[in-house]
């Protein structure tokens, strides 16, 4: 992966070229999406429920087949590329059947790792989401925050070069959601991952990214982008800045504007 | 109202109490209205003995009654035994070729919906007798099993499956660590119905069979005893055999609990 993280103009760690998804049913998700996500920078894709930004993430993770278009990597290579993507679900999506430490190992076993290999890396990541001291636990004994960052700690114990996350706080109280974003950020700056986050949130979208892309309803377009240009590290002063809010009210007028534009034949 | 702690102990520890006393109590009652009513009315034994007297003969003859109990067990226990194994199997295999599931799935239904004690004869005419009865018991027993693993294996948490598809999990990965994990409760469920049903089965074959000898089970010993009219040791297998369903329904319910209670919700506690 000697190219992902190379500072030249047109690098790139994922992109998009006019990628169509029309389902079996007839509804077009997806119409000529073109995306260029930079190496290293924290994305958001915004947009309304149902303008297929699910669909985009999932198509970039291999998980699901466009119908037009292509989706191109930096060094060509095709399909899933395995152990360099880290999926965040909405829900936690974890197996209920074992402990924190056996979610988070899963990547790793299914790599054929064994388990002596991969526990000081499960341990490693548990910490980093802090989580240290609930290896033990089985997930019906956390609460939705907990959950989330088991979750997230499973996407990460494989290092990603690209971490793509569906609106994975979106179930979460705001408190908790506030948390989860801090130490998000915190995360994505230690280990330099490339991040495309999904939400609905325009305040979530502007506390996190480097760059909004604002999508229209169905068929999902880019609609516009606005850059974020507040450096990090974000706090809660940032949080409640005049910046912060006129980046928000830029973002929430891009969003009404892509949802007219929706609207209209 | 709110209650003390202390209260609320108390009432679930009398909750508890009545939970067991009750029924003892409701029991015992019953077991002594019929005593009582079998010797106020001198009902004559061989129209209906009374409980002492069925359990002086479950005394008496227990060297001929716990050699057809055996008798019966081990045929139930094969007979489930085989009933999981192929019930797990088949589903497995169901699961991984839609062809074979197409193909073979009508054939698991008509071997459940036709009575077993219809097939039993036939079955008796085919095979030697101690295999028509472990035939038997696997019939009744098997479909419970095919038909709550097969659920079980589809039920499967689709954004798992899209989990172990990113990670290019194998076939077999997905198989082992994914689709029978999530499947486990739906088997131990299976069990449940199997482990009664192969007891049924074992015995509609016995009965079918109904031929003499020191390797006869609790069924034949119950008919035999019919034919002689000896009701009390008719009885006295009657009760072996509803123990012995108990059993077998308790020591499976032990087991999915103890496989389940750290992460189903069917058997977790959960503090109110």
């Amino acid at each position: 992966m000697s190219g992902v993280y190379s500072t030249s103009f047109d690098s790139f760690a994922v992109a998009l070229r006019g990628v169509s998804k029309t389902f079996a049913n007839g509804v077009a998700a997806l119409d000529c999406f073109d995306l260029n996500v930079r190496p290293g920078e924290f994305l958001t894709l915004l947009g309304p429920s149902g303008c297929g930004k699910s669909t985009a993430l999932r198509i970039i993770a291999g998980l699901s087949e466009p119908t037009g278009g292509r989706v191109e990597w930096p060094n060509g290579r095709g399909g899933v590329a395995a152990r360099d993507i880290g999926f965040v679900f909405q829900e936690p999506t974890l197996m209920p059947w074992t402990t924190v430490a056996g979610n988070v190992r899963l990547p790793l076993r299914l790599a054929g790792l064994d388990e002596t290999a991969a526990r000081p890396r499960v341990a490693a990541t548990l910490e980093r989401v802090g989580l240290a001291g609930f290896a033990d636990a089985y997930p019906r004994e956390l609460s939705g925050g907990m959950k989330m960052r088991v979750s997230i700690a499973r996407a990460l114990v494989t290092e990603p070069k690209l971490l793509l996350m569906d609106e994975p706080f979106a179930a979460l109280d705001e408190i908790t959601r506030f948390k989860l974003n801090d130490d998000l950020l915190s995360v994505w700056r230690t280990l330099g991952t490339t991040v495309i986050f999904v939400t609905h949130s325009v305040f979530e979208s502007v506390y996190l990214s480097n760059r909004v892309v604002v999508m229209t309803p169905r068929p999902g377009r880019v609609f516009t982008e606005l850059a974020i240009d507040a450096p990090y590290p974000r706090d809660q002063r940032f949080r409640t800045s005049g910046e912060y809010a006129g980046y928000c009210r830029l973002a929430s007028e891009a969003l009404a504007d892509a949802m007219q534009s929706g609207a209209a034949p | 109202m709110i209650k003390s702690i202390n209260e609320r102990q108390a009432e679930s520890h009398l909750n508890r109490t009545l939970r067991v006393l009750l029924p003892v109590a409701a029991l015992a009652l019953a077991l002594l209205v019929w005593e009582l009513v079998v010797r106020l009315a001198a009902i004559p034994p061989y129209v209906l003995p009374g409980p002492w007297l069925v359990l002086t003969t479950l005394v008496s003859d227990w060297a001929l009654l716990s050699q057809s109990l055996l008798v019966t067990l081990t045929t139930t226990l094969e007979g489930f035994v085989l009933a999981v194994i192929g019930g797990v199997g088949l589903a497995v295999l169901f699961n991984q070729s839609r062809l074979v599931e197409y193909s073979l799935y009508p054939f698991a239904v008509i071997l459940q919906v036709t009575p077993i004690v219809a097939v039993a004869p036939l079955l008796l005419i085919y095979l030697p007798q101690q295999a028509a009865v472990l035939a038997c018991a696997w019939i009744v027993a098997f479909f419970p099993v095919l038909a709550n693993t097969t659920l079980g294996l589809n039920s499967v948490d689709h954004n798992l499956t899209d989990l172990f598809r990113l990670y290019g999990a194998s076939r077999r990965q997905v198989l082992l660590q994914l689709k029978l994990p999530a499947a486990l409760p739906y088997i131990l469920g299976g069990l449940k119905i199997a482990g009664g049903l192969s007891l049924i089965g074992a015995v509609v074959a016995e009965i079918a069979a109904g031929s003499a000898g020191a390797g006869s089970g609790l069924a034949y010993r119950i008919a035999e005893s019919g034919y002689r009219l000896n009701i009390p040791r008719m009885f006295a297998a009657l009760i072996l055999l509803s123990v012995a369903g108990v059993v077998i329904f308790f020591a499976l319910s032990v087991l999915s609990h103890l496989l389940l209670r750290r992460w189903h919700e069917s058997a977790a506690i959960r503090e109110r």
